[in-house]
């Protein structure tokens, strides 16, 4: 494995303001020895791959709660490939419906952990599609 | 795995307090007596603020309820009042919480998701048509614009022909909360504040029996707080708004009436009646001793206690069900105001008309079959529950003093210092709740490989923004426009001059001047939030 850190962005998207999860599992990344980087709340689709772009991460993370994360992830789709991001692990947590699973992984999302996922379970996802990419 | 595995030999509640095996007299003495226990409705009103309490009249059942357009939401409020509700609690839309209107670019795809959209008074008119606002009160669940869905509120129910000076309702409007976690804020810490009490000193004057802040514990809880330190932080907060209304020149008894709190009601049933039991008695003796209160009405600490939010589960749904029941049980042995359950089905989806009548009839049980109504406080002489209220109480008054020796709540939320505290320990928590060391049924223990039963989504239609758009072009284009441009402009003279802004966005409500708007005005002068990141 490499010795440089896996840098994630986690992002907030949109309006919704239960960052709960979003700040538990920035910090289980953050033990995890990863470096974090939490955009807070609020972001738009182009704050959020500006962020990335900027960050130089190697995982976009998001987290929603209130049910946008179809149109979201929609409008964001377009600026990972304007910000050169399209080679970055995307990954979407919260609540997410199983009904969805289909249309985001379509869309280019490469895992979604639902409420209720384990910690392991996401960094163990995040170090082993690091492990490919490197 | 059975949880009794890896359970420790000594026991604590969420608040850090041992529970013994067994209590007798003596603990009740040794953790202070009975002091504080008194009689109903008397100071310090540890057993209940009314001295017959549920007797004379139950709890007001309110649950959260609101969704696309007005129309829509209206509908809702109907069956739900056909079907014994008692009163309305209002869930707005995100753009609408954030001070954006429905054609706003950063609203597209949230317009009516999690609450009803609201734009501008019309909008307002159409949600509570054919309800009676004297016979069922209503609670707005809004908090960075509450000033302006107040003035909303205000402004349709004098329309209808009702004496604002007698309406009741309540707004949430506790916005140091938001920092800490819901995260609707807009304004900075500072405005933010003012503004709330600019609603209540409004009130106070021009409809004096409306509760203008509901402080929230619930949603501190939500974020990771322990439920001694849901009160602690939600008291600090209270005293906070309490402050500014005194450098306004208010007497307490003038306003500490109105305000109420809204707490949440999961975890350990004991531990959270002791919690309300404490809660009421502390915070009569803050209003009393600290702040010289005459009328008792003053140290009333009246509460929704509400939700259960963070105790449900997404894995077996209808397992909420029962823990709902439960929720429910603690709210009535603990002497709330208002009760509003959080749906089966909440983990998933904004509530079927099915689940909320569930909730209901939960409700109702309680009510008319589990003989909850007909004696006060049944737990009180409790050995167990009267140490434990002690105990509580004591934590809580721990829990402020840190708060005051670390520069005051306010200082804490501005640096983000609570918010970094309590979500550590939801982090924890979470942990805990990973590994099987805090049990959850059918999370982390009597998990079942069935496939899961799938709750039945609420349809979101893109459609209905389209919908909303075209309502407030019409609107836009029926109101006196020169007015809309006079009544902003006042707004925003009235903010730079640091006055009560509330009767120039009354005003402009009633020019139908829109949410975002309004909003827009404020900002011109106060800026935005800018949220401070912690870990």
């Amino acid at each position: 494995m490499s010795e440089n850190k896996i840098r994630v962005l986690m992002g907030k998207p949109g309006l919704d303001g239960h960052d709960h999860g979003a700040k538990v599992v920035v910090r289980a990344m953050m033990d995890a020895g990863f470096d974090v980087i939490y955009t807070g709340l609020r972001k738009t689709p182009r704050q959020i791959a500006e962020a990335a772009a900027k960050e130089n991460v190697d995982v976009i993370g998001l987290s929603s709660m209130a049910g946008s994360h179809i149109p979201f992830c929609k409008s964001l789709k377009p600026l990972l490939k304007e910000y050169n991001l399209e080679d970055k692990l995307w990954i979407i947590g919260g609540n997410v419906p199983s009904k969805d699973h289909e249309t985001l992984k379509k869309m280019g999302l490469d895992a979604i952990f639902p409420t209720g996922s384990h910690f392991d379970d996401i960094i163990d996802y995040i170090k082993s599609r690091y492990r490919q990419l490197v | 795995m059975s949880p009794k595995e890896i359970k420790p030999k000594e026991i604590k509640n969420e608040s850090g307090i041992e529970v013994k095996a067994l209590y007798t007299e003596a603990d009740v003495e040794a953790s202070g007596g009975v002091d504080m226990v008194g009689l109903p409705g008397e100071y310090p009103f540890t057993r209940g603020i009314h001295r017959e309490m549920y007797r004379k009249r139950p709890w007001t059942m309110r649950q959260y309820t609101g969704f696309a357009n007005a129309k829509d939401t209206n509908e809702r409020f109907h069956y739900l009042i056909e079907n014994g509700q008692t009163g309305l609690n209002v869930a707005f839309d995100l753009p609408t919480q954030t001070g954006l209107d429905t054609d706003d670019p950063l609203a597209e795809g949230e317009v009516g998701r999690v609450g009803m959209a609201v734009d501008t008074l019309r909008d307002f008119e159409i949600a509570f048509d054919g309800i009676d606002l004297e016979k069922i009160t209503v609670s707005l669940t809004i908090n960075g614009s509450a000033a302006i869905l107040i003035a909303m509120y205000l402004a349709m129910a004098e329309k209808r022909g009702y004496d604002v000076a007698k309406l009741r309702g309540t707004a949430q409007n506790d916005i140091l909360k938001e920092f800490i976690g819901r995260g609707t804020w807009i304004f900075p810490v500072e405005p933010s504040i003012k503004l709330v009490g600019d609603t209540i000193e409004y009130c106070a004057k021009h409809a004096p029996k409306y509760s203008p802040v509901s402080v929230c514990g619930y949603h501190i809880r939500e974020s990771g707080a322990t439920p001694e330190q849901e009160m602690a932080y939600a008291f600090c907060i209270a005293k906070a708004y309490a402050d500014d209304m005194l450098k306004r020149g208010l007497h307490i008894d003038e306003f500490a009436g109105r305000l109420s709190y809204n707490f949440n009601i999961f975890g350990n049933l004991f531990e959270q009646v002791a919690k309300f039991r404490a809660g009421r008695g502390l915070w009569a003796k803050i209003i009393k001793e600290d702040y010289g209160a005459k009328d008792p009405k003053s140290m009333w600490m009246r509460m929704i206690a509400a939700g259960g939010g963070g105790g449900l589960t997404i894995e077996q749904p209808e397992n909420n069900i029962v823990r709902g029941a439960y929720y429910a049980l603690i709210s009535a042995l603990s002497g709330a105001q208002t009760m509003a359950l959080c749906c089966f089905d909440e983990a998933y989806t904004i509530p079927s008309e099915y689940a909320q009548r569930i909730s209901l009839r939960t409700m109702q049980m309680l009510i008319e079959e589990m003989g909850m109504c007909e004696t006060v406080d049944p737990l009180a002489g409790s050995y167990y529950v009267e140490t434990m209220t002690n105990k509580m109480r004591q934590k809580m008054e721990e829990t402020m003093a840190e708060v005051e020796a670390e520069g005051g709540i306010v200082k804490m939320v501005s640096e983000g210092t609570i918010q970094a505290k309590v979500s550590a320990q939801a982090y924890g928590m979470q942990k805990d709740l990973q590994s099987g060391a805090f049990p959850k049924v059918g999370v982390n223990c009597y998990k079942t490989d069935e496939e899961e039963n799938e709750v039945e989504f609420h349809p979101y239609d893109n459609r209905d923004a389209d919908q909303q758009i075209e309502n407030l072009n019409k609107v836009k284009a029926e109101r006196d426009q020169a007015e809309v441009d006079r009544t902003l402009d006042q707004v925003k003279a009235d903010a730079e001059a640091g006055h009560n802004v509330m009767p120039a966005i009354v005003a402009a409500v009633k020019a139908y001047a829109t949410v975002g708007e309004i909003t827009s005005k404020l900002v011109e002068v106060y800026g935005y939030y800018q949220e401070p990141i912690k870990f």
